[in-house]
């Protein structure tokens, strides 16, 4: 039988995602999402229903603060937090899920912690993230 | 048609479904596997047919292993296994079975030696309480009362006890096919199966689901 490891190793490859954004804990990023609705699934107003099941794609992008990356090759997820509509929402993305389109950071934070769990307690101004100082390029 | 190999348990890890869902998944290496010796009614006085997998060196062979062997010209095999067909002359010494008896999204049973837990007490074996920690009980993890003096005077048979726990055959069925790789023999199944990683076990074609 040949290397147990490598055949894992050669199985998870495989579902990885190669090119995937260089995001750290404390950045704002927007992550797209795919959705599939169907609109037979969902309820019509008034009455009103679709006798067909149409299946529609789209993007959603969600935009927040990562709090936390967990876990480490296939099974790596990251936690994005906002408040939406004052109500504190956060969503656990699996890193290499084929539902995430892109990534994208808009905003580098500066933080002195692995997960920001204590942004959870914090309302308004104190909730926020310091962003990121650019390096000076050395000589 | 035939429906089991042996197989040898790699590991699990997780894959993405059709919807993006992620799927814990456990990969088996099984087959290829050779049919070393067909069964009958009458000769056996039942019907099978032996499956062997893995080669080995012959010298590490018993000598009468070895003369089965060179008999039916077959490279010789670390694990042989027996399974139940409704007619072995389907079948010929020496034909090679591989992962392709099975399909994609079927079912299958997984049969293996659970991971061993040794000697274990009530609590861990079966699931018993136990009484408190603290406040001067003295009753921890003991199994207390296993039987009333006067009636009925005697231990039920099947009492919960200490034991061996683990180590023991177990078969976990219908487990779906999630993926399978023909090319490297592999099989990913969907959920846990008994024992350790590298652990021997044997795939069938599910019993009860199809």
């Amino acid at each position: 039988m040949s290397n147990i490891g490598s055949i894992l190793d050669e199985v998870s490859k495989s579902q990885k995602k190669d090119d995937i954004t260089n995001f750290c804990v404390g950045d704002t990023i927007k992550v797209h999402v795919r959705i599939v609705e169907k609109t037979a699934a969902k309820k019509g107003k008034m009455g009103q229903k679709k006798g067909k099941a149409e299946v529609k794609e789209r993007v959603q992008v969600f935009q927040g603060i990562v709090i936390r990356r967990k876990g480490g090759g296939i099974s790596e997820t990251f936690t994005v937090r906002k408040v939406s509509y004052g109500e504190g929402v956060e969503r656990i993305f699996p890193l290499h899920s084929p539902n995430i389109v892109k990534i994208e950071v808009a905003r580098q934070g500066a933080v002195r912690r692995a997960k920001l769990y204590y942004l959870r307690e914090r309302i308004g101004k104190a909730a926020k993230v310091k962003e990121k100082k650019k390096q000076a390029k050395k000589t | 048609m035939f429906s089991g190999l042996i197989g040898r348990k790699v590991g699990m890890t997780q894959i993405f479904g059709e919807k993006g869902e992620s799927i814990p998944v456990t990969l088996i290496e099984a087959g290829p596997c050779v049919v070393l010796q067909k069964k009958t009614s009458a000769k056996e006085g039942y019907e099978a047919v032996q499956l062997g997998y893995e080669d080995i060196k012959e010298k590490k062979l018993t000598k009468s292993l070895k003369t089965k062997f060179s008999k039916i010209k077959v490279k010789p095999k670390r694990y042989i296994r027996e399974f139940r067909v409704s007619n072995p002359d389907d079948y010929e010494v020496g034909q090679e079975l591989k992962v392709d008896i099975f399909e994609e999204g079927s079912f299958v049973d997984v049969c293996g030696t659970s991971k061993g837990k040794g000697f274990a007490g009530v609590i861990k074996r079966w699931g018993f309480k136990g009484g408190p920690a603290s406040h001067g009980s003295r009753f921890h993890r003991a199994p207390g009362s296993i039987g009333a003096s006067a009636s009925p005077s005697r231990v039920f048979k099947g009492q919960k006890l200490p034991g061996q726990m683990g180590h023991k055959r177990v078969t976990i069925q219908s487990l779906k096919i999630v993926k399978l790789d023909k090319e490297k023999n592999l099989l990913a199944i969907n959920g846990a199966i008994p024992g350790a990683s590298r652990q021997i076990v044997i795939v069938e074609k599910a019993e009860k689901k199809s």
